[in-house]
């Protein structure tokens, strides 16, 4: 098979890659552009650990094809934040303690962000069911939905 | 360890020292380590839930383009039947290596047959399917019912029923039958006024990690070959796969990655030996991942198990006796967690007589691994929901007769010891004190509470604290890091050394950096390694103690520590940490500390559930609309982290109540491989769970710590379904309480 050339934009960097045309955009970042940070948990669709933006809309990466992100704008937990700068969202998910082993978390960050995004006053219920399809096998989300409403809190600055 | 003992550290909220790795993605999990030349694995699994294997021929497989390697059973040295440590338990390493890979015959649909290295994973993927099977399918056997019949098809023909005084004159599919009693059970129902008697049935659940077993590993001739996996315990793994591949321990480095969730599940081996054979046989390092289809149908979940039970109380509340009768699924290869179904069942109570009798079945289905305090959910969901109804049928809250006839200091256990200083009593009575329970159930609500015990283990734990020369220091620890621990190892050491959280960086050392440890399970880390922290800390104390007493020119017991530094109780001087550390090359050379501890006098941790739902009449779902975990730890190093473990373990508890199972059709093939349909619990699912952390001091640790990872699933079978019972007015006994079930429920009650 020949492989497909891809320009995309990844975190705001200008990306080429090759690809098989079945290859999916989670098996591009995690295994030819080494951004191992999105993680696999099925495969299919159903447990949010891949989670990523594609144009700015929030996509199981193990079901979009990596030929579908020529001329598009990624972006995953790596343009989150930095170790020493580190955005609300983490730091809130840090303080809350709202991970155990930590597999799920770049994939709750990331669908968090874009929940925020679109509503930046989720109700608790909101919350829950915006990130219905982020598994969280750990903690039983208590934590997590804490550092949500705080992060939404901090973010629209009615800090503490 | 003294009640009025202040401490800096432990018992806050700190921020945990991996947690940045892990909010930006930098952490690395078993599938993200990947290496030059590397090639990929899959492998080839049984369509058949029983069969012999009649013909195995790989060689159209290994002649295709870009197939770099084969393995088979075949090229496991050959492997007898010998004990290794694995996980929580010793397993049989023939067993072991026939589930890894079959030899002779396949057991369960999904058994590993055989697999492949290739240059891609889509080549290994076609060169499967160019292998050769022939297969003689015989019927399955896929329930206890069927199994334990007298005339059922065998799984292993040369099997003979353990536990009866004389070995039995035929084969079975019962591995093993352990009696426990104490007292008289029949004096103790003749006393009785009221008898509840039930059978229960519990699911095949699987532990669910998110992260699906993977490994990267090289296999090295000449010196050391390297596995790279997410594991509880790197140690075991070490000790299975080099028993397996017949390599002394020596030549294999296990390194542990980032966990992606275990809880029982990843203590032993299935992808690792497949892989290191697929290297040797290449040349090439070889990265293996389970897709989620092979991890439902392949790596162990927990035991299905069928269970009667019998209590009896007098009117005034006294307990008289409890019987119960389990059998528990093992999968394909004996080994469920039956005899501790029994020392567990009963033990929230302090009764007199005591009956249990349990069976370890093997069917074809995968070989169960360890779930979060194996065994003990099914035991206890029986023994919890005959109590709850004792209760109801006496006229006593449940609470109430719990307290009654709670376990407490100095209950003589079915299992042989008396128990020593538990918190039962004081979580029964924060329950009772909860707004919850105090909340008023409405129209259509129903409540459940029930209890749970867990033993905790302590066992053998090895620390390295290595002191850097600007007064920093690394904890290298050897026990995987599932939840936490290594905020709490951090907060143990910074309260011994006095020196802040920071200066010290906790690492899991891999299988050469550090001394055997066991694995991370049985609610041991936090405890026993906790307990070689704090003596590797106290080494290093006692060093730099010395080292300021030579600089100074007095004997070290004219030094004191105290908060981070050292104090000359014979003249001036004060000395820090740092400035000790900046001097080693004076004093002697650098410091490190050891703690290498075999920790004994674990203390049980008691748990109480209280859960309120409501069921939807026409359809049967059930909704959890309150919820709280109450729980002994002992003492509570890291609070967030303790109840995460509570909310956790009840989340758990909560998905196997009412929604997990493994269905199977008539062919033994799992037809909800996946988590769509094999539904785990959602955000979406749930309500807040608050948790009351009790802390009555485990005597035995040096700040009083008992472990919390496990008791939590137990009460949650019990608590929400006897809720979902309470809720209809049906009496439950099967579960998951899934809305088909439920609603047969209320329709049968008409
Ligand atoms: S890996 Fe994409 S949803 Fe699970
Ligand atoms: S923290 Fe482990 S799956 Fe969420």
């Amino acid at each position: 098979m020949t492989k497909v050339h891809v320009t995309t934009s990844i975190n705001g960097d200008e990306t080429e890659f090759l690809c098989e045309p079945h290859d999916t955009l989670l098996d591009v970042l995690r295994n030819d552009l080494s951004l191992t940070g999105t993680k696999e948990g099925c495969g299919s669709g159903d447990c949010g650990a891949c989670s990523v933006t594609l144009n700015g809309r929030l996509v199981c990466s193990c079901l979009v094809l990596g030929v579908e992100a020529e001329g598009a704008e990624v972006g995953t937990i790596e343009g989150v934040g930095e170790a020493d700068n580190l955005n609300v969202i983490q730091e809130k998910f840090l303080e809350h303690a709202a991970l155990q082993c930590g597999i799920c978390t770049p994939g709750l960050i990331v669908s968090t962000q874009a929940l925020l995004a679109e509503n930046p006053s989720p109700t608790e219920e909101e919350a829950r069911y915006y990130l219905a399809g982020n598994l969280c096998r750990c903690t039983g989300y208590d934590k997590i939905i804490r550092a949500v409403m705080d992060s939404a809190e901090t973010m629209r600055g009615e800090v503490k | 360890m003294s009640e009025a003992k202040k401490f800096n550290f432990i018992g806050q909220r700190t921020i945990r020292p991996d947690g940045h790795d892990k909010v930006t993605g930098k952490a690395n999990y078993a599938a993200d380590l990947s290496l030059p030349g590397m090639i990929w694995g899959k492998i080839l699994r049984s369509p058949h839930a029983h069969a012999k294997i009649l013909k195995l021929d790989t060689s159209r497989a290994e002649a295709m383009s870009g197939v770099m390697s084969v393995a088979t059973f075949d090229d496991l040295p050959s492997v007898s039947n010998e004990a290794i440590q694995s996980g929580e338990g010793a397993i049989d390493s023939l067993d072991l290596g026939r589930n890894v890979l079959a030899r002779d015959k396949v057991l369960y649909h999904g058994h590993a047959i055989a697999a492949i290295a290739a240059k891609t994973v889509a080549i290994a993927e076609k060169a499967l399917e160019l292998i050769d099977v022939e297969y003689e399918v015989l019927t399955p056997v896929l329930d206890l019912h069927a199994a334990m019949k007298a005339d059922a098809p065998l799984l292993h023909e040369d099997m003979f029923t353990q536990g009866y005084p004389e070995q039995p004159e035929k084969p079975s599919n019962i591995a093993a039958r352990h009696e426990l009693k104490m007292g008289d059970v029949e004096a103790g129902f003749a006393e009785a006024d009221v008898i509840v008697e039930r059978d229960f049935v519990t699911p095949t659940v699987h532990q669910g990690y998110i992260e699906p077993h993977a490994c990267t590993v090289s296999y090295n001739t000449e010196g050391q070959s390297m596995v790279w996996c997410s594991t509880q315990g790197h140690f075991d793994v070490r000790a299975s796969t080099a028993k397996l591949l017949a390599m002394p321990l020596g030549n294999l480095k296990v390194i542990a990655s980032e966990i992606g969730g275990g809880f029982g599940g990843k203590t032993t081996v299935y992808l690792e030996p497949i892989a290191l054979i697929l290297s040797r046989k290449s040349g090439r390092p070889v990265k293996m991942m389970m897709d989620r289809d092979e991890v439902f149908r392949a790596s162990g979940p927990a035991s299905a198990a069928r269970l009667t039970v019998k209590v009896g109380g007098k009117k005034d509340g006294t307990i008289t006796a409890m019987q119960t009768s389990i059998a528990y699924e093992a999968g394909a290869f004996k080994g469920s967690p039956a005899m501790i179904g029994g020392m567990t069942a009963f033990t929230p109570y302090n009764c007199p007589n005591v009956y249990c009798e349990t069976f370890d079945v093997v069917v074809n289905k995968p070989k169960v691994a360890a779930y979060r305090a194996p065994g003990a959910p099914q035991a206890e969901f029986g023994a919890e929901m005959a109590v709850s109804e004792l209760a109801e049928k006496l006229g006593i809250d449940p609470v109430d007769l719990r307290l009654q006839n709670a376990a407490k200091e100095g209950t003589q256990t079915v299992y042989g010891p008396k128990l020593k200083a538990v918190g039962l009593v004081e979580c029964l009575e924060a329950a009772k004190n909860s707004p919850h329970y105090k909340t008023e159930l409405k129209e259509g609500e129903g409540r459940g509470i029930a209890s749970g015990f867990w033993f905790n283990i302590g066992g053998q734990s090895s620390v390295t604290i290595n002191m850097n020369p600007d007064g920093t220091g690394t904890i290298v620890e050897g026990s995987p890091d599932i939840g936490g621990s290594r905020a709490s190892m951090q907060m143990m050491a910074s309260e011994e050394l006095g020196i802040p959280l920071n200066d010290l960086k906790p690492i899991i050392g891999d299988t050469e950096s550090i001394p055997y440890n066991q694995s991370t399970g049985g609610s041991r880390t936090t405890f026993a390694t906790g307990m070689a922290v704090i003596e590797a800390a106290q080494d290093v104390v006692h060093q730099l103690k010395e080292r300021a007493a030579s600089l100074w020119n007095v004997t070290p017991d004219q030094v004191e520590w105290r908060d981070g530094s050292a104090i000359n109780t014979a003249g001036e001087g004060q000395m820090t940490c740092a400035e000790i550390c900046a001097k080693c090359e004076k004093t002697g050379g650098q410091i490190s500390g050891t703690g290498n501890v075999n920790a004994r006098g674990a203390g049980p941790s008691f748990a109480v559930h209280v859960c309120d739902t409501k069921v939807d009449m026409e359809t049967g779902k059930v909704d959890v609309i309150r919820y709280t975990a109450i729980q002994d730890a002992g003492k509570a190093i890291h609070p967030s982290y303790v109840e995460g473990q509570f909310q956790g373990g009840a989340a758990q508890g909560i998905g196997w109540a009412l929604n997990e199972e493994y269905v199977y059709n008539d062919d033994g093939v799992m037809e909800n491989a996946g988590f769509l349909d094999y539904r785990i619990p959602l955000a979406s699912d749930l309500p807040m769970i608050d948790t009351i952390i009790v802390e009555v001091p485990n005597n035995f640790h040096p700040y009083g710590v008992r472990g919390v990872g496990e008791s939590g699933i137990i009460p949650p079978l019990a608590a929400v379904g006897y809720s979902v019972g309470d809720a209809i007015g049906a009496n439950v006994s099967e579960l998951p309480c899934s809305p088909p079930r439920v609603l047969k429920l209320i329709q049968e009650k008409g």
